[in-house]
């Protein structure tokens, strides 16, 4: 099985448990010699030593943005993706990563120190309040029939085609 | 040969996740290591506090992605101590075969997909050649067996469903059950390749440790005594007397110590200290194999992790096999004002949970001591020894070799990939 061209993407993940990264991973249980033919992973650090994040025709973002750092991180994938989409809940809407957000004073009051030693944020964001997001596919983990659904539909829109 | 020079690396990625690693050479002498876990905190023991018991195994269960199961039975142990609820037989043994499913995952994750390319001297699995494609389908057969017990058993491979406080709300049916043992049967031949490939694997570093490990009788990760290879016998309620926190000012994770001396826990330490409860029929089937155990080479970390399939699929096929499953009334579970204490083995070691409830059953106090942070002291020293018998290599060389001592402990699903970037800043004299 041969393809014309592939859909260059990148897995990235940022604040949160990685659960959404291991249903994509066993989803290959199945896809893995399909979607060698169909997607180039450019960047994919869970799985590969030697990543690269220009030029991505689709940015697959894991987890929230809890500190400078996965700001500026996201910003640039931003930059260099065609489309967004975000996965999972922590990334979609934040939590369960961004429970800091709503602590009462004396509970702030103790992780205080942590949050200043390692630039934190003032709170935990959704990836939408930081970036323009896509699509988004939702799910703690994210749902797995949805997503091959939507990869689907982005080859199409990439004109990815079985040659 | 470096002899001088400074290694920073910027994400080794997290613990599930990130971490970097920053290191000092001076005059050829390793003067500064520091590995910082750089994984931004969630900050689940302040999160957890007043929360009604009921919710607690399901929300800390999102601490790992990977290792969910753990959590999730952990979590179980500690509330159903705390209220005084004893699970049935029943619940013991579907509880051991969403473990077994979690571990084969797990454990053909680490090995096919971060371990592997190492010795076929590739960056990925995606650069296998056609002459692996048999190896990389075994891998998804295996991983794939694992996931369906966990999905079968316990509803989801992570962030499962049906394991709830004394019961499961599911029982598998026969046809299930007749499907599961099927096909973990299938993939048993694949597993002994496995462990044959990790076994004439030609990696070492050795250096004295202690370990630990929760002792179980058949070898299930689930009940048992913590036992050290220095001779330590704890009770699981008595675990704080023996591991200290240490605070690592540059890490978001904190590290332990027990009785006072940095040590290891995971596949290496059970298979040194428990290896005799392993199934019969694995003990059979990797007697050559097992010779090696007790071991201090950090790399036969991952040989004991294939043997691990290989019990799990053993114990998970009999346990099938000689047990109908069926419904059962769930444990009267009522709210109590006390102490509770899971302790089971995941994956990467020994993992505690302590709860503490109040009168209405909701948390006033939580502990979790993770695996891969009681590690981290040890991969910090390992690291430090390392570097001097690695100095006469290329700086692609060094990096790799770091690289592969960290993953070898397996700390976590992502970050047991290839995660290093590191930034060289060199002086040579």
């Amino acid at each position: 099985m041969r393809v014309s061209k592939k859909l260059r993407v990148g897995w990235f993940s940022f604040t949160c448990c990685e659960d959404s990264t291991m249903v994509f991973i066993e989803l290959m249980n199945d896809k893995f010699f399909e979607w060698k033919e169909l997607l180039d992973f450019s960047y994919f650090r869970t799985l590969k030593g030697r990543n690269d994040m220009t030029d991505l025709d689709i940015a697959f973002v894991e987890g929230a943005i809890s500190n400078k750092k996965e700001e500026e991180t996201v910003k640039k994938i931003r930059q260099n993706c065609k489309k967004l989409v975000a996965i999972g809940s922590c990334a979609c809407t934040g939590a369960p990563a961004n429970q800091r957000n709503s602590f009462d004073k004396s509970t702030r009051e103790e992780i205080q120190f942590i949050l200043d030693r390692f630039d934190h944020r003032e709170k935990v964001s959704q990836l939408s309040e930081i970036v323009k997001v896509d699509d988004f596919i939702s799910g703690c983990p994210m749902d797995e029939k949805v997503f091959l659904s939507r990869l689907d539909q982005y080859l199409k829109e990439f004109g990815i085609a079985h040659a | 040969m470096h002899d001088s020079m400074d290694i920073n690396i910027e994400q080794i990625s997290k613990t599930e996740g990130h971490a970097d690693l920053e290191v000092k050479v001076r005059s050829g002498k390793v003067q500064d290591v520091k590995l910082k876990i750089s994984e931004n905190k969630r900050f689940y023991t302040q999160a957890v506090r007043n929360r009604h018991f009921v919710s607690v195994p399901q929300f800390v269960s999102r601490i790992c992605g990977t290792c969910s199961i753990a959590h999730l039975t952990c979590s179980m142990e500690a509330v159903e101590k705390c209220l005084g609820v004893t699970p049935s037989a029943q619940t013991e043994l579907l509880r051991k075969l969403a473990i077994y499913g979690m571990m084969i995952r797990d454990h053909a994750l680490h090995l096919y997909f971060f371990c592997l390319p190492d010795i076929f001297k590739v960056d990925s699995v995606f650069e296998f050649d056609k002459s692996k494609d048999q190896i990389v389908k075994q891998a998804f057969a295996v991983k794939g067996a694992g996931n369906n017990l966990s999905k079968v058993v316990a509803g989801r491979a992570v962030h499962a469903t049906y394991e709830r406080i004394g019961s499961f709300s599911h029982i598998p049916s026969g046809e299930e059950t007749s499907v599961l043992i099927k096909e973990l049967k299938s993939v048993r031949e694949h597993v002994l390749e496995l462990i044959k490939i990790f076994n004439d694997c030609d990696f070492a570093f050795n250096r004295n440790t202690t370990f630990v490990a929760l002792i179980t009788k058949d070898y299930s990760f689930l009940e048992g005594k913590i036992q050290s290879s220095n001779g330590a016998v704890i009770k699981e309620d008595d675990y704080w007397d023996h591991l200290s926190r240490v605070v690592i000012p540059y890490s978001q994770a904190v590290g332990f110590t027990f009785k006072g001396d940095e040590f290891m826990v995971g596949a290496l330490a059970r298979m040194n200290l428990n290896r005799n409860t392993l199934h019969k029929k694995t003990r059979k089937d990797a007697r050559e194999f097992l010779k090696v155990f007790p071991s201090n080479n950090i790399y036969h970390n991952n040989l004991a992790q294939a043997i691990e399939i290989l019990h799990c699929i053993d114990h998970s096929i009999q346990l099938l096999e000689e047990n109908e499953f069926k419904e059962e009334a769930p444990p009267a579970v009522k709210a109590k004002e006390g102490r509770g204490i899971g302790v089971i083995e995941a994956p990467r070691g020994t993992l505690y949970h302590m709860l503490e409830l109040d009168k209405a059953g909701k948390v006033k106090f939580a502990n979790f001591v993770i695996p891969t942070a009681q590690n981290q002291i040890k991969m910090e020293k390992d690291i430090a020894a390392v570097i001097p018998e690695i100095l006469d290599m290329t700086k692609h060389d060094i990096h790799h070799e770091l690289e592969k001592v960290v993953r070898a402990y397996d700390p976590c699903m992502s970050c047991a990939s290839h995660f290093l970037r590191i930034k060289w800043n060199r002086s040579f004299v």
